[in-house]
């Protein structure tokens, strides 16, 4: 055996670990990127101004695009948010910093339990809470929806940043004579603010590709939806309904409306790993 | 009893201590008045008892340290003189502390705290720039103007002995700063709010040689304007800037005199055991 270098059994198992590991790297990213390609091949053809401009067009007529779907996604997303983060937000906050054993645990238990409520059954319950006695389906009932789904990963992702701002940080406040909440707001959520956005970037992205609960509560349109009362197309259903359609144009209109909401979600987590550098570079000097 | 440190001459602490105090008995009126008075303090950790029945004077405008091993309470009494110990859960006070004439306890633990003032073992400084920084503990209070507090600003990174190096980026990430740098932020912080105590837990232990110098200089210049208790492992440190040494062992107090008498002429052998460095 050599002094100088490791025993080859040792390199030996580097060496297997290290491709065993790129192996997995690569085959998880070329899942992504697999998905990418097969959606663009097929959808390319569907892909055009009229794809983002238009209304959908009667089957056999060409031109037709899915612009309600679009901006539906980004209205329902906007709802959604105004509820699932402000409750996550302060959700966390609480856990983070006030939470005691049992009423933490209590929160944390029904946190993670609403996390794991089926999409569909959360697209019942909000059918039966909003769209029965409103007696129609609409915006305000898919965002309700999306938004209560976003709860759980928002609360919990806010607590997990909080919780990483070290105690010294914290005393530096009290020492100072500020009191527990102006220490919470003026140096430990600014110290995590680029982790709690990052969290929130995630967890819209999530809720975008949900589309069992829209069925329920936004259902769908063929037009645009004004105000925030009626039904409304959205990316995911439109997928839905597009690929369960016996036309081919659909059908490539479904691939291409996978490519732009994939594209979108890939968008939003790139922008949040951006954030969090930007965040990290703040803090860290 | 064998000997884990490099065994140190009590002659060098007290070269040490004489290289930089005037040695003068102090006339009547020259003495100093008690600033904290403790008496009976025992504290807990749950059921660990951290103090045991503490009795003593600070006084006032005077560097005091506490020196003792790891673990013996010093830091526990520090952080129980500004109550930062009633953040941790499960922790329960004995016994009475006065600051000056006023019953510690009776006073809003937020007003307390920017009396006596704290600096920490590690830098601290806030994510904000180095002027919000010092400027946060004047903002909290809403009675300064802008002119105000930025006068008070560098008057505190004057008296901190760090305008000079950070005049030109007050408004830059304090991160950005040395570790030297940032400890000095720390101490120009709570300086900012005119305390009349500052307590330093091991200030200097997370720092270089010179950075240590330039804030045992600074303890100097700074005991004219409150009173400063430090906690400190390094016995010379102790020697070169301290007025007052107390010895605590195993969460009693041991022994608090003048530096002097401390490092001549130690009254208890424990004492002289553990700053010869003769101590298991």
């Amino acid at each position: 055996m050599s002094k100088k270098y490791p025993s080859f059994s040792r390199r030996f198992k580097n060496y297997l670990m290290f491709t065993l590991t790129g192996i997995c790297t690569l085959l998880v990213v070329s899942v992504l990127f697999t998905i990418l390609a097969y959606l663009l091949w097929h959808g390319a053809h569907a892909l055009n101004l009229n794809f983002f401009t238009k209304l959908p067009a009667p089957v056999g007529q060409a031109g037709g695009g899915v612009v309600n779907a679009i901006i539906g996604t980004l209205k329902l997303l906007v709802f959604a948010s105004l509820i699932g983060v402000p409750i996550g937000l302060i959700g966390g906050i609480y856990l983070s910093e006030f939470a005691g054993g049992w009423s933490g645990f209590a929160v944390r238990y029904t946190t993670d339990l609403l996390n794991g409520v089926p999409s569909v059954v959360m697209g019942i319950f909000v059918y039966t809470l909003v769209v029965l006695p409103m007696h129609h389906f609409s915006t305000f009932a898919g965002g309700v929806a999306l938004g209560i789904m976003m709860i759980p990963i928002a609360l919990r992702s806010t607590e997990d940043f909080l919780r990483a701002v070290p105690r010294s940080l914290r005393e530096g406040g009290l020492a100072l004579g500020a009191s527990k909440s102006e220490t919470i707001f003026t140096i430990v959520i600014p110290a995590a603010i680029y982790g709690i956005l990052t969290g929130v970037m995630l967890d819209i992205a999530r809720v975008a590709g949900e589309t069992a609960p829209l069925l329920f509560t936004a259902f769908g349109n063929q037009f645009d939806s004004p105000g925030w009362l009626q039904p409304t197309s959205s990316l995911p259903v439109v997928i839905y309904n597009y690929a369960i359609s016996p036309y081919d144009e659909w059908h490539q209109q479904a691939w291409a409306a996978g490519f732009v909401l994939l594209s979108g979600l890939l968008a939003i987590s790139i922008l949040a790993r951006v954030v969090l550098a930007r965040g990290g570079k703040v803090s860290h000097g | 009893m064998k000997t884990l440190m490099k065994p140190i001459d009590l002659d060098q602490l007290t070269k040490a201590h004489e290289s930089r105090f005037v040695d003068v008995e102090p006339t009547e009126e020259q003495l100093p008045w008690p600033q904290f008075t403790v008496a009976g303090l025992n504290f807990y950790y749950g059921s660990h008892q951290a103090l045991k029945n503490i009795n003593l004077i600070v006084p006032n405008k005077r560097v005091t340290a506490f020196i003792g091993p790891s673990g013996c309470g010093k830091t526990t009494l520090l952080r129980t003189l500004n109550r930062m110990n009633e953040t941790i859960p499960g922790t329960r006070v004995e016994g009475s502390i006065r600051l000056v004439d006023r019953d510690l306890f009776s006073i809003p633990v937020t007003t307390l705290r920017r009396v006596v003032g704290m600096v920490f073992q590690k830098p601290t400084p806030f994510p904000k720039s180095i002027f919000e920084n010092v400027a946060y503990g004047l903002k909290l209070e809403h009675r300064f103007s802008r002119t105000e507090i930025a006068e008070k600003v560098e008057q505190s990174l004057r008296r901190a002995a760090l305008w000079d190096e950070v005049k030109d980026k007050l408004h830059q990430s304090a991160s950005g700063i040395s570790g030297g740098q940032q400890q000095r932020l720390c101490i120009a912080r709570a300086l900012a709010v005119d305390p009349e105590v500052l307590l330093m837990d091991e200030p200097c232990s997370a720092l270089d040689p010179i950075s240590t110098a330039k804030i045992e200089d600074l303890l100097f210049e700074l005991k004219n304007i409150c009173t400063i208790i430090i906690v400190t492992h390094n016995m010379l440190q102790a020697a070169r800037v301290a007025d007052y040494v107390g010895f605590f062992l195993n969460g009693e107090l041991i022994e608090l005199n003048r530096a002097k008498q401390i490092f001549q002429n130690p009254e208890k052998q424990q004492t002289q055991d553990y700053i010869t460095g003769r101590f298991g």
